[in-house]
């Protein structure tokens, strides 16, 4: 049996679906984050997968580009959640409604 | 053949372990699944020919990302079990209706681009690391160095953010001076 690229767009799919649960139920936000970078991965397999079966390079560079963002996603948010945490002290995403209009 | 089984072992055991990281209650299993999952993932670039993408997925996802969500968590309380969002039947109708939006469009997209160009085709006889090397370093140059900087201002974001008071420590002083401490943090607050 032949993988072909709709294999790997359903499994980037459903991948995705699972990190949009996740940020949609979650209430803390360190498992906000982890939901996050599960949609980020998601992206990048179908980014590979197109990459490879149409013989181009841009989606492998695409990915890079989005890995690269991950991580300064990542540096700058945990800094941001470590002061609200230290005023806080919680982490949930209940108690940030303070600009609710 | 091989193909095939390592695609569905490894679709199985991404799903599974993703799943994992979001429904479970404890901060460490998320934390253990997430990366795992992340190696998991990095198999399907490596099937795809994409050698160098999956060796920095693995650096970057399960080292340096996976270290320092790690290293976040001790700041947090994680003992502590999570708390979850009521289910909100709206939500999850919308999030449905969505995700069946997105399967339709998904499998429905490689019939509209049949009649896509590569426009950066992969070169014959050379690796995947120099091809990497040759696009990046010629069309995609000022992204790239645009990239650079952002991980730089992100760096220097998170010294600022994290690293103020870093140069006390709790345990090496006395009670007095802890109480002192606390009790100017409290007049600062008081003013501010």
């Amino acid at each position: 049996m032949e993988i072909g690229l709709n294999h790997y767009l359903v499994l980037s799919t459903i991948l995705f679906a699972i990190g949009l649960v996740g940020v949609m139920r979650r209430k803390n936000l360190l498992m906000l984050f982890f939901a996050t970078e599960i949609l980020l991965n998601s992206v990048n397999i179908s980014f590979a997968a197109i990459s490879h079966y149409y013989g181009d390079l841009t989606g492998q560079m695409f990915a890079f580009f989005v890995i690269a963002i991950a991580a300064s996603e990542v540096a700058v948010g945990l800094g941001l959640l470590i002061v609200w945490h230290k005023k806080h002290n919680n982490i949930d995403l209940d108690s940030m409604s303070t600009m609710r209009g | 053949m091989f193909e095939a089984i390592a695609f569905y072992l490894f679709a199985f055991l991404t799903i599974s372990m993703f799943y994992i990281a979001v429904t479970t209650s404890q901060a460490l299993y998320a934390l253990s699944a997430l990366a795992a999952g992340m190696i998991f993932i990095s198999a399907f670039f490596f099937i795809l020919g994409a050698d160098f993408l999956g060796a920095v997925q693995i650096v970057v996802y399960s080292g340096a990302v996976m270290a320092l969500y790690a290293f976040g968590m001790m700041f947090f309380d994680t003992t502590r079990e999570i708390k979850e969002k009521q289910g909100n039947k709206a939500i999850v109708l919308g999030l449905s209706i969505l995700s069946a939006i997105l399967v339709g469009a998904i499998v429905a997209a490689p019939i509209v681009g049949n009649n896509i160009e590569a426009l950066y085709p992969m070169v014959e006889g050379a690796g995947n690391t120099q091809e990497v090397g040759m696009v990046l370093f010629t069309k995609y140059l000022v992204p790239f160095e645009v990239a650079a900087v952002m991980l730089l201002v992100a760096m220097i974001a998170g010294i600022v953010l994290a690293g103020k008071k870093m140069d006390l420590s709790l345990t090496l002083m006395s009670e007095a001076e802890i109480l002192m401490m606390k009790e100017e943090d409290k007049n600062k607050k008081a003013l501010s």
